[in-house]
């Protein structure tokens, strides 16, 4: 099994290139088996859909105090 | 007297002034300079005075601005790439990088602090802590890793093209935007959930 080292690096490489089929088999079965790394894949999904808010204008970047 | 048409925008929509705060916010956390900053959301709002009748509620003001905003932003990032080329940074930090990491793991490369539970993804785009947080954790990545990782998710940048204007090779490319995840995602942990506050 690819260690969550692995997993986290390609995890991320998934956002920028599209993964060889070994690859994704090899990062689905570790997924099935690791609470961390699904944890992990789901943040990066959530850090994904955060930039897409602010690249459409619709973050609520709300006054603060600079 | 007739309705005014669907078509022009409504007169209760707010004046491009007033967006001026977010368009700042906006623009300092990509480009990290404060007059630089300034000056590309005072040519946008100047560009959207003179394009009102354009604009035609087609979307929110907010996302109109956004657009002309996102426009001045990746010129300003494309003249500072060839002014302060971060090509030598990134080949530091990309070495850097797997050192940084050593903690996170442990001797057999499975984790030794495991990321945690966020919750649902959509009531953490609702929760105000969730964005100060973000805005405060980017504003903490080094200016190289934050070019490219706002080039990519920001602005939209394919990594073949970030590679064409920063100067770097692929590989170097993966490395820096996974390192930005990385420390996003470490950063987000211990502000936004570290007290306690948001999460499901």
């Amino acid at each position: 099994m690819i260690t969550c080292r692995e997993v986290t690096r390609l995890i991320s490489e998934g956002h920028d290139r599209r993964l060889s089929l070994s690859e994704r088999i090899g990062v689905r079965l570790h997924l099935m088996m690791c609470n961390g790394c699904r944890n992990f894949d789901a943040q990066l999904r959530l850090i994904r859909k955060a930039c897409q808010r602010l690249a459409n204008g619709e973050a609520p970047l709300d006054p603060r105090e600079r | 007297m007739r309705p005014p048409a669907s078509g022009s925008p409504p007169s209760d929509d707010p004046a491009p002034e007033t967006y001026r705060d977010y368009l700042y916010r906006f623009a300092v956390l990509q480009l990290r300079d404060p007059h630089l900053a300034e000056d590309a959301v005072q040519e946008t709002l100047l560009a959207a005075v003179t394009a009102k009748s354009r604009f035609a509620g087609r979307s929110s003001a907010k996302t109109w601005l956004t657009g002309i905003l996102k426009h001045k932003i990746a010129d300003l990032v494309r003249k500072q790439s060839r002014e302060t080329p971060l090509a030598d940074a990134i080949r530091v930090e990309a070495v850097r990088e797997s050192d940084e990491f050593d903690a996170l793991f442990r001797q057999n490369e499975h984790w030794s602090s495991p990321p945690r539970d966020w919750g649902n993804p959509e009531r953490a785009l609702e929760n105000k802590h969730f964005w100060d947080a973000l805005e405060d954790c980017a504003t903490l990545m080094s200016p190289a890793v934050a070019r490219v990782f706002m080039m990519r998710e920001i602005q939209g940048l394919s990594t073949e093209e970030i590679c064409k204007e920063v100067g770097i090779s692929t590989t170097n490319c993966w490395v820096m935007l996974h390192r930005a995840r990385m420390s996003l995602r470490l950063c987000l942990e211990q502000k936004w959930l570290g007290d306690g506050a948001g999460g499901a």
